[in-house]
């Protein structure tokens, strides 16, 4: 399994993934699924020049990504997933077979927001956010928010 | 005679290095009121685009990011993008912002080039052998 971790950051890729996560997780490949960014050139410019330049990124939109996952997970090269909402998550995961593909959902950053409501310093839900996460988990996602490495992992039925 | 305003120069960086930096160049200087700090402190991307974007006011300006990647250059480039009314410098130094008080009258493309080369003079290993 080369997807080391899944990750919902609204700010997609930037020093905490890259430095925080990337580095204790000898991360070799970030994969950023986002329809915005998969479909501007100059976006993917900037994305890019947050990583080493030994390290790849690769752009999808999340149905290419929907058709990737298992590829992304069947080669060896360490990586890990960004997405910016949680509703890329619940889409990502439709109609799979292998709930597996994704092991484990790491909320990582998702700030406030109109609708949204405080859960961590880190974290701020709306309530159809908070349905897409019990419905995941209910289907057997694992989900745990955590900023970075050091902190405590916390399951998401603490905070539901 | 009163000099015109001169270029405003915004301080974008993480956590509170921003406002620290522009309290000191203030407290050096006397200057008020040509700098302003942004914070990536808990927004998205788009929120922080939306902070740089509310403390350029519409103006010509220099905008003074910490790092070359990162949250807050990807907000300051994201908005920048195709404008030429701005201008970036990464790397920022409380000894760039000080020469840049005393030298806003330049046009923003000679006052990024001025910055970066401050900036890096003052970057100096001692003792230096």
């Amino acid at each position: 399994m080369s997807i080391l971790l899944s990750r919902i950051d609204d700010r997609l890729i930037h020093g905490q993934v890259v430095v925080g996560w990337g580095g204790p997780l000898r991360i070799r490949r970030f994969i950023l699924v986002d329809d915005e960014v998969r479909a501007s050139g100059w976006e993917q410019e900037l994305y890019r020049t947050t990583v080493p330049p030994d390290v790849v990124v690769e752009f999808a939109s999340v149905e290419e990504a929907r058709a990737e996952l298992r590829r992304w997970n069947d080669d060896a090269t360490p990586s890990m997933l960004i997405v910016g909402a949680i509703e890329t998550v619940a889409a990502l995961l439709q109609g799979q077979d292998d709930l597996s593909l994704l092991p484990t959902v790491n909320l990582g950053g998702v700030h406030a927001g109109p609708g949204r409501a405080r859960l961590l310093r880190y974290l701020f839900l709306s309530d159809e956010e908070r349905s897409v996460l019990d419905a995941l988990a209910e289907q057997g996602v694992r989900i745990e928010a955590q900023d970075l490495p050091g902190s405590r992992p916390i399951p998401w039925g603490e905070l539901s | 005679m009163t000099e015109p305003p001169g270029l405003l120069g915004v301080v974008v960086a993480h956590s509170g290095v921003a406002q620290a930096l522009v309290d000191a160049a203030e407290e050096i200087t006397g200057v008020r009121d040509a700098l302003v700090a942004v914070s990536n402190t808990d927004c998205d991307r788009v929120a922080l685009e939306g902070r740089v974007v509310a403390a350029m006011r519409g103006e010509p300006a220099i905008i003074f990011v910490d790092l070359p990647s990162g949250s807050c250059f990807q907000a300051t480039l994201h908005h920048l993008h195709d404008r030429e009314t701005a201008v970036v410098v990464t790397g920022v130094n409380l000894a760039m912002l000080l020469d840049f008080l005393f030298h806003r009258q330049a046009d923003p493309r000679s006052a990024m080039q001025r910055a970066a080369e401050v900036g890096t003079k003052a970057i100096r290993p001692c003792p230096s052998s």
